[in-house]
C-alpha cells in the first residue's frame, strides 16, 4: 500500500484551522482495531486531531464470493449468500431467491412470502439492536449498551435458530418458497418476543437518546447532504437520514409490504444522530410490520412445487432482484446462458457503497469522530469484502 | 437539566444491575459447560448416515449414488463406491459407500446433502462438542463415525424422523404392492422426500 | 415507467451521434437494457440523468461482465454439383465473434421512483483496447464500483479520479474475475482426498503428519 501512503503525502492540507503549520501525520486506522467492525483499514492525513484525508483500504476479507458463485449451482450459492452481511443472513436469502425467482419466473406462496416478511424483520430488528450497541460501544460506552443490545438480540437469534437450525448461518430461503414451515409454538413464541421488544426498547432509548455525551458525540458529526447521498448511491438508513424518501418496501413492493401499515421514518440533519434515531424508529415500524404480519399469516404450503430441487436451469437472460436490507439496498444481478451454474452473478452491497462517502463525511472532524461515522454507517465486512 | 439524560440512563443501568440478580429474563448467563442451554429441535450441525436396525452395515441406507457428493457447495464429501452389492430397505440389492468421508473442518452445515438425498440416507446431527487437537484428518470423520442408528436420529429429530420414516414405509409398502402385481421384481420408487421439514 | 424505445428515441435525439440499441432478456425477469456506444456513453447517461422526465438520478449497481470469444455455426444451405446433379447441401459455416468487456448499469429514479433502466457499455475487446469511459463523474456510485471493475476485470475506465485496485493487493498481476483466470498453482494441505488434490497437494508438500505435536506438549504433563 505504499502507493497510497505516498499519494497521501502529496495531498494539499485543505484549509488549515490549527495555527501550528506543519506536515500533515499519516495515520493507518486498522485493520486489527476495535471500532472498525471487522478487518477494515482506513489510511488518514491527520493535522493535529483533525482528519484532511482517509483513504478506505478494503479487501482483507475477500474471498471472491462471486467467482466461487458462478461456479457452484444455484442452490449451492444459498448458503455462501449467509456469509455475506453475516448479521442479516434472511435478508441475504431472500434477495437472493427473489432473484433467482426473477430470472425463472418461479411463483411464491402465500404462507411462505409472509414467513419471509416476518423473517426479515425480525433480521431487521436484531441488525439495528445490534448496530446500537456497537455504535455506542464505538463511543466509549464499553460493554454495558452492547450487552443488553446483544441480550435481545440473542432472544431473536433463538427464534432463527429453533425454526432453521442456525443462529447466523440461516440458509432458509429456497427458489420458490422456504424450507422448514413454522409450527404454532414457534408462531407463539415468536409474537411473545415481538410483544416484549418495545419495552426493551423504550429503556434503551432512555438510556442512549437523552444522554447529552452521545448528543454532544453525534449531533452535526458526519452530515451529509440528500443530493450527495443520492449521487454516491446511498440506501437504507443512511439515505433516508438525510431526508430522502427512498425505501423499496414502498416503492417495490416486494413480499406483500404493500399489504402492511407502515411509516419510513426520515431523518433532516443527515448527521450521525440522525442515523441513530432512524435505527430506533424503524425498529418500532419493524415492529408494527411483525404484528400485522402474525395477525395475516394465512394457511397453506411453503414450496412452490413445481421448483426442482436437483439439476435446477433457469432459461437464458438476466435479472437484477433487489429487496430493503437493514443496511440498505441489496441486490443480486444474476446472468443465466441455460446452464446449471450462473454465467455471472454480482452482489450489489450496500454496505460497500456507503463507504463510497465516508471520506466525504469524515474531512474536517477529529479521528475519534470517524469511528462514530464508521459505526452509523454500519458495516459487515463479509460483505464489503466479499 | 444538563446531565438528566445521563442520571435517566444511570437509572436504567442500575434497574438492569440489580435485575440481573433477581428477575429472571434478565439472568441470561449459563455457566457452560455445567448447564446447558436446551437445543432447538431444528438445530443442525454437521451430516451423519442413517441405518436401521442395530447393523451399522447391513442397515445403511446409503447406495453411493454420490449425488450429495456432487452438490456439496464446498466439495467436503468423498464417497467411493463399494464393488459388491446388499439388499436395502425393501430388499433390493444396492450399492454401498466403501468410503464415506466428510471432511467437517470445511464443512458448513447446510444441509443441502440432506435435501438433495433421494434416499433419507443423511440427516443433521446435534453434536456440536467436536474440537480436536489436530485440525485435518482429525476432523475428517469416516464412515465408521458418520454411521448413527435411525433410533439417534427419532432421538434428535422426533418430528422429523417419524415423517421420515412413514415416508419410507409407504415408499416400502409400495414397493411390496408393486411386487405382488408384476411377478418380476420392479425397481422401487425411491421415497421422494426432497424438502425435508 | 417509459419504455426503452421511447428511451432510445429521446436518447438519440438529444445526442446527436448516438449510436443505442436495445437489447433484449430472455428471462420472464423482462429486463431490457440498452447498448450505448462507447465514444457518447457519457453524454448520453448525463442526459438520461438529467432530462426531466426520465430524472435517473441513482446509479444503484455497477458490475462488469466477461463475454468471451465465441464460435457461432449457422447452417445455410449451398447449392453444389453432386454427381452432377445440383443439390442442396446443408454446410456449417464457422463464424468467430470476438469477445468483450461488458460494464453493466443500474439506472433509477429516486426523484420519480422508476426504474432500472439498464446501460451496457462494451470495449472492443479482451485484450488491449479495454478502456470504457468512466460514469464515476456524474455518479459517485460508481467510484468504488469501477474501481471493483478494473480489479477483477481489468477495464480501464478513462476519467476515474482514482482507478486503482481494491479487493486484490497492489501488487496482483491477474484479473480474477475474468473467464479465462487460471489460479494460481498453490494451495494448502487439505484432507480431503479427492484425486487431483491430493495429486497436487503432494507436488508442493510433502503430505502433512497425522499429528502437529500440540498433543504432546500437553501429553507429557
Ligand atoms: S452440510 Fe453442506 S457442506 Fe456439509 S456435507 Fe452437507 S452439503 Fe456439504
Ligand atoms: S445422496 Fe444419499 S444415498 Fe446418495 S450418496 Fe449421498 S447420502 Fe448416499
Amino acid at each position: 500500500m505504499t502507493a497510497t501512503l505516498h499519494e497521501l503525502h502529496e495531498a494539499p492540507p485543505r484549509a488549515m484551522t490549527s495555527r501550528l503549520e506543519g506536515e500533515l501525520l499519516e495515520v493507518s486506522l486498522g485493520p486489527q482495531h476495535p471500532s472498525t467492525h471487522g478487518v477494515f483499514r482506513m489510511n488518514v492525513a491527520l493535522d493535529g486531531e483533525i482528519v484532511r484525508k482517509l483513504k478506505p483500504v478494503f479487501g482483507y476479507l475477500h474471498r471472491n464470493h462471486e467467482q466461487i458463485a458462478e461456479s457452484t449451482s444455484y442452490l449451492g450459492s444459498m448458503p455462501y449468500t449467509d456469509r455475506l452481511d453475516y448479521f442479516c443472513s434472511m435478508t441475504n436469502n431472500w434477495a437472493y431467491a427473489l432473484s433467482v425467482e426473477k430470472l425463472a419466473g418461479i411463483e411464491v406462496p402465500e404462507r411462505a412470502e409472509y414467513l419471509r416478511v416476518i423473517l426479515a424483520e425480525l433480521t431487521r430488528l436484531q441488525n439495528h439492536v445490534s448496530l446500537l450497541g456497537f455504535l455506542l460501544s464505538d463511543m466509549g460506552a464499553w460493554g454495558t449498551p452492547l450487552m443488553y443490545a446483544f441480550r435481545e438480540r440473542e432472544k431473536i437469534l433463538g427464534l432463527l435458530e429453533s425454526l432453521s437450525g442456525s443462529r447466523m448461518m440461516c440458509d432458509y430461503m429456497r427458489f420458490g418458497g422456504c424450507r422448514v414451515d413454522a409450527g404454532d409454538d414457534w408462531i407463539s413464541h415468536a409474537k411473545k418476543v415481538v410483544a416484549d421488544f418495545p419495552r426493551f426498547l423504550g429503556e434503551f432509548e432512555k438510556l442512549i437518546l437523552e444522554n447529552e455525551i452521545v448528543i454532544n458525540r453525534t449531533q452535526e458529526v458526519g452530515k451529509l447532504s440528500a443530493e450527495l447521498a443520492i449521487n454516491a448511491g446511498l440506501t437504507g438508513p443512511i439515505l433516508r437520514a438525510s431526508g430522502v424518501n427512498y425505501d423499496l418496501r414502498k416503492i417495490d413492493g416486494y413480499g406483500f409490504y404493500p399489504r402492511f401499515k407502515f411509516r419510513v421514518p426520515l431523518g433532516d440533519h443527515g448527521d450521525c444522530y440522525d442515523r441513530l434515531m432512524m435505527r430506533a424508529l424503524e425498529m418500532r415500524e419493524s415492529l408494527n410490520i411483525l404484528k400485522q404480519a402474525f395477525d395475516q399469516l394465512p394457511g397453506g404450503p411453503i414450496m412452490n412445487p413445481k421448483v426442482k430441487i436437483r439439476a435446477f436451469k433457469p432459461p437464458a437472460g438476466e435479472a437484477y432482484g433487489r429487496i430493503e436490507g437493514p443496511k440498505g439496498e441489496l441486490g443480486f444481478y444474476l446472468i443465466s446462458d441455460g446452464a446449471a451454474t450462473p454465467y455471472r452473478y454480482r452482489v450489489r452491497p450496500p454496505s460497500f457503497i456507503n463507504l463510497t462517502v465516508l471520506e466525504d463525511m469524515c474531512l474536517g472532524h477529529t479521528v475519534a469522530d470517524v469511528m462514530v461515522i464508521l459505526g452509523s454507517i454500519d458495516i459487515v465486512m463479509g460483505e464489503v469484502d466479499r | 437539566m444538563l446531565g438528566g439524560g445521563i442520571l435517566k440512563g444511570m437509572a436504567v443501568t442500575a434497574r438492569n444491575f440489580v435485575g440481573s440478580y433477581f428477575i429472571q429474563e434478565r439472568m441470561t448467563t449459563i455457566q457452560y459447560p455445567e448447564e446447558r442451554a436446551p437445543l432447538p429441535e431444528n438445530y443442525r450441525n454437521f451430516p451423519f448416515l442413517v441405518f436401521d436396525g442395530d447393523d451399522a452395515h447391513a442397515g445403511l441406507r446409503c447406495v453411493a449414488c454420490q449425488i450429495c457428493e456432487k452438490e456439496c457447495p464446498p466439495q467436503c464429501i468423498y464417497i467411493v463406491k463399494s464393488k459388491d452389492k446388499k439388499p436395502d430397505f425393501v430388499g433390493k440389492p444396492q450399492l454401498y459407500p466403501a468410503t464415506f468421508d466428510i471432511d467437517i473442518s470445511v464443512c458448513m452445515s447446510c444441509q443441502i446433502c440432506v435435501e438433495v438425498c433421494p434416499f433419507d440416507a443423511i440427516k443433521m446431527d446435534k453434536v456440536f462438542e467436536l474440537s480436536r487437537r489436530e485440525r485435518f484428518d482429525a476432523l475428517l470423520m469416516q464412515k465408521a463415525e458418520l454411521a448413527k442408528s435411525n433410533e439417534y436420529y427419532h432421538q434428535i429429530h422426533p418430528t422429523e424422523a417419524t415423517d421420515v420414516d412413514a415416508g419410507l414405509a409407504a415408499a416400502a409398502a409400495a414397493a411390496a404392492a408393486k411386487k405382488k402385481a408384476v411377478a418380476s421384481p420392479a425397481p422401487p420408487t425411491p421415497p421422494s422426500n426432497p424438502n425435508p421439514a | 415507467m417509459v419504455s426503452p424505445e421511447q428511451i432510445k428515441a429521446r436518447a438519440e435525439t438529444a445526442v446527436p451521434g448516438a449510436k443505442i440499441e436495445i437489447i433484449a432478456n430472455g428471462s420472464p425477469a423482462n429486463q431490457p437494457s440498452l447498448l450505448i456506444d462507447r465514444e457518447h456513453a457519457r453524454t448520453v447517461v448525463q442526459f438520461l440523468r438529467d432530462d426531466p422526465a426520465l430524472q435517473l438520478d441513482f446509479c444503484s449497481n455497477v458490475t462488469g461482465v466477461d463475454w468471451l470469444d465465441r464460435t457461432a455455426t449457422t447452417k445455410v444451405k449451398v447449392k453444389t454439383l453432386v454427381d452432377g446433379e445440383e443439390k442442396e447441401i446443408e454446410q456449417a459455416q464457422v463464424e468467430t465473434l470476438p469477445g468483450y468487456l461488458e460494464a453493466v448499469y443500474h439506472l433509477y429514479s429516486m426523484a420519480l421512483k422508476h426504474g432500472p433502466v439498464i446501460v451496457r457499455i462494451r470495449t472492443a475487446d479482451r485484450a488491449n483496447a479495454v478502456h470504457l469511459p468512466s460514469l464515476t463523474p456524474l455518479y459517485r456510485s460508481a467510484e468504488f464500483q469501477e474501481r471493483e471493475i478494473y480489479d477483477l476485470y481489468g477495464i480501464r475506465f478513462d476519467g476515474h479520479p482514482d482507478l486503482r485496485r481494491i479487493l486484490m493487493w497492489d501488487e496482483f498481476v491477474d484479473h480474477p474475475m475474468r473467464k479465462d483466470y487460471v489460479p494460481p498453482d498453490d494451495f494448502e494441505y487439505e484432507p480431503t482426498p479427492h484425486d487431483e488434490v491430493l495429486a497436487r497437494a503432494k507436488e508442493h508438500y510433502t503430505v502433512r503428519p497425522s499429528s502437529d505435536g500440540a498433543e504432546t506438549l500437553t501429553a507429557q504433563a
